[in-house]
């Protein structure tokens, strides 16, 4: 018998940690507009290479470049660019109202504002997101209203969702943002429950799941991905790779696989990776996707390849896991920078209109915060009452919940 | 109205709800093409075409994962799991997901599915084919839970829980299917065609979730049982004489306490039985519930007959299944209590 010495238990190391110099060396990332656009009919297996790839369309001089550009009018990039700020100083006020005891918890999504907000847009009424708690600019994008999703964090008396549901967790139908669970990975096969739903209902709306890089661990990922690729279900299959699962650099999720996107190869679902701090790229790689599933052509799945700016959350410190300047060194940039600087390339914005659209847009958030905190914060005003705590479980409050309820008092 | 097995029963609840209402969709693990390994959805994929009924990959947190996306976009699953047994990878999907969509959400999304699945033991199915998980779900508020105990009922509850608008995990107790069993394995099986319950009425009707029936009525002593417990309870109450007064509770969550209320305060005794293991199964809160309600009726200490503290085993299924003997033992300990 060969000597082959003893076992090694292999456990994956990012490249750098605290005290380090930042190391974006080993990803390699294409030059914007050299990945070619396939036809939507193409044979997923003629585009494996695309699962290795980054798609790109903005080019460091700020133009848009290669056959993925071209799809937005400057008016629709202006709003997008109004979308993604908008993002940015909502989270900002409300990391600052968590700071300030005025809710309890928030998740923003700095660095990341492009993915949602872009996507948003290749959508059509009456498709249905299963996000996680970092799309809001699904919401936003979509003309949710602030003050509602302000109600919803402070969990007042005017919450839609009455107080139930920790802050962010957000609801609505009507805005196609399914209920996020705060479990994870659960939405993903729901996501292609309702697909099939749709496919079963002879309707013409479809579905997109969301889910990020360390979630796709979760067995529910496998489920989602045997269905959609059985029933070739009308959905988008999205997965945010913004390379931090909290402290968990990307590496413990993906393992020996490439790439996330890689994942869906051996289900037969074509796999794209793009550039997810460029609007243009993910929302050109979202339409792509959206109007395969619409021409039953199946399931799609996006790797949105970004970074976590900030903290995992509220209680969540990233200096104790990764370099501190880390986020500086990301090869792909920051969303809101590459799109203004590709706006006044195109000649339709300026260093000046910027800085007024950003004053703007911060004086529009602060005003809904006060219209929001008129209705109460966590601590303090109305609140939901504790009669709403019994309601809602079913439909028809059942004896033992009535018996429980008066035993409360209420 | 026609008699029936409790398996026709259940298929005639699906088709009739299929027939009226095209949001009724049916899948599972081998429910599509072969109809299901107990037959229990044979001929609807036939008749309802493959979009509405159709055969899952084995994957019961993808299946009922999917089942709360349709219900999301507005259809009305009801899935099968294909023994209670394998329900553990979609329990998270019953309980953080489908259980709590509706009050999460305020509403704005709802989680109308009906999850079935063969319960129980007495058919040498070991541990992998003869659990009785029914507490991991009444202890899941947002859920309804059903155990019927009979062709009829098996009808009536199961087109009352799919169209109901919260989820319902349905419990069929496996050994119920081909006809009542009362624990006398060595006996030759009594098949529905010889009892009243297997005359099930055509066409749609429904037994409402929450209600429970008085299978004996009796003075001595009451006995709360549900699914294949309500026979070896009377085989028991037979055999020792003792007039009983057998409660089929038919559905755990909700409860019908009144009933349960109304008896024990006639009879003064109670018996508490199940096949599921004893700690913490639902016995535990239906002997509390009596205690906290009919204290001052009670002449004797509630007693509790339930599967022993292990797994359930291959080659001693019959000392571990609660039959009639050990139901006996305690109503005759109740009376001389």
């Amino acid at each position: 018998m060969t000597d082959t010495g003893m076992l090694r238990f292999h456990v994956p190391e990012p490249e750098v940690r605290p005290g380090g110099a930042p190391d974006f060396s080993n990803v390699p990332i294409p030059r914007a507009g050299s990945v070619p656009r396939p036809e939507i009919d193409v044979d997923p297996r003629e585009i494996r290479d695309l699962a290795f790839s980054i798609i790109r369309v903005l080019n460091r001089a700020g133009e848009a470049v290669g056959p993925w550009a071209g799809l937005l009018s400057d008016e629709e990039l202006l709003e997008g660019l109004r979308h993604m700020m908008t993002l940015r100083a909502f989270d900002a006020r409300m990391q600052m109202a968590q700071r300030q005891g005025k809710t309890s918890f928030y998740m923003q999504h700095l660095g990341e504002e492009a993915v949602s907000c872009a996507f948003r847009k290749a959508l059509a009424p009456g498709d249905m997101n299963f996000p996680t708690y970092r799309q809001a600019g699904l919401l936003i994008a979509g003309g949710y209203p602030m003050v509602t999703m302000m109600n919803q964090i402070y969990s007042n008396e005017a919450d839609p969702l009455k107080g139930r549901q920790l802050p962010i967790m957000y609801s609505s139908k009507e805005h196609g943002f399914f209920s996020i669970s705060g479990n994870l990975a659960t939405q993903y096969i729901q996501a292609v429950g309702w697909a099939m739903a749709s496919a079963i209902s002879s309707d013409s709306r479809i579905a997109a799941a969301w889910i990020g890089d360390g979630s796709t661990a979760e067995s529910d990922f496998h489920a989602a991905l045997v269905f959609a690729s059985t029933y070739k279900a009308p959905v988008v299959l999205n997965v945010v790779n913004n390379q931090w699962a909290i402290s968990t650099f990307q590496g413990i999720a993906r393992g020996g696989s490439g790439t996330f996107a890689a994942r869906g190869l051996g289900f037969g679902i074509p796999a794209l990776r793009v550039d997810g701090n460029d609007y243009l790229a993910v929302h050109a790689v979202a339409k792509w996707a959206i109007e395969r599933a619409r021409r039953n052509l199946g399931p799609t799945l996006i790797e949105h390849v970004t970074y976590r700016a900030g903290a995992h959350s509220t209680s969540d410190d990233p200096s104790a896991y990764r370099p501190k300047a880390e986020s500086d060194a990301w090869p792909l940039g920051d969303p809101v920078i590459r799109l203004k600087n590709h706006l006044i390339r195109l000649g339709v914005w300026s260093e000046e209109r910027h800085a007024q659209a950003e004053a703007e847009i911060l004086d529009t958030v602060i005003a809904a915060q006060k219209q929001a905190e008129e209705h109460g914060t966590l601590h303090s005003g109305n609140k939901p009452s504790t009669r709403d705590m019994f309601e809602g479980v079913y439909e028809q409050m059942p004896p033992h919940l009535r018996r429980q309820r008066q035993q409360a008092g209420v | 109205m026609a008699r029936k097995t409790m398996i026709e029963a259940i298929r005639d609840a699906m088709d009739v709800s299929m027939g009226r209402d095209e949001r009724v969709i049916v899948f599972g693990e081998d429910v599509g093409f072969f109809g299901g390994v107990f037959r229990c959805t044979a001929g609807l994929q036939a008749k309802y075409g493959k979009s509405r009924c159709f055969d899952a990959p084995i994957n019961e947190s993808g299946i009922v994962g999917a089942a709360i996306g349709m219900a999301a976009y507005g259809l009305r699953p009801c899935v099968e799991v294909q023994f209670a047994d394998y329900v553990y990878p979609g329990y998270d999907q019953i309980v953080s997901e489908a259980a709590r969509l509706r009050y999460r959400s305020n509403g704005d999304f709802t989680c109308p599915i009906v999850v079935r699945m063969p319960s129980g033991g007495g058919i040498f199915g070991g541990q992998t084919h003869s659990q009785s998980p029914e507490a991991l779900f009444t202890h899941v508020s947002g859920l309804k839970v059903v155990v019927p105990s009979n062709p009829r009922d098996a009808k009536g509850l199961l087109i009352a829980a799919i169209e109901d608008p919260d989820p319902v995990i349905f419990f069929e107790p496996k050994r119920l299917y081909n006809g009542p069993f009362d624990g006398h394995h060595e006996r030759p099986v009594t098949p529905w065609s010889k009892h009243e319950l297997g005359e099930v009425p055509d066409g749609h009707y429904s037994v409402p979730l929450g209600k429970a029936a008085i299978r004996r009525e009796g003075s001595d002593v009451t006995v709360l049982a549900y699914g294949t417990m309500v026979y070896v309870a009377e085989a028991a109450a037979a055999e020792t004489g003792i007039d009983a007064e057998i409660i089929d509770l038919r559905t755990l969550l909700p409860l019908d306490l009144d009933a349960i209320v109304a008896s024990v305060s006639k009879t003064g005794r109670c018996v508490v039985v199940h096949e599921a293991t004893q700690t913490s199964g639902f016995g535990a809160e239906l002997a509390t519930l009596v205690q906290e309600n009919c204290f001052y009726h009670l002449e004797t200490p509630i007693a509790r007959v339930a599967g022993w503290d292990t797994p359930y085993p291959h080659a001693q299924e019959w000392d571990y299944f609660p039959g009639p003997a050990r139901v006996g033992r305690a109503l005759i300990e109740t009376m001389e209590a």
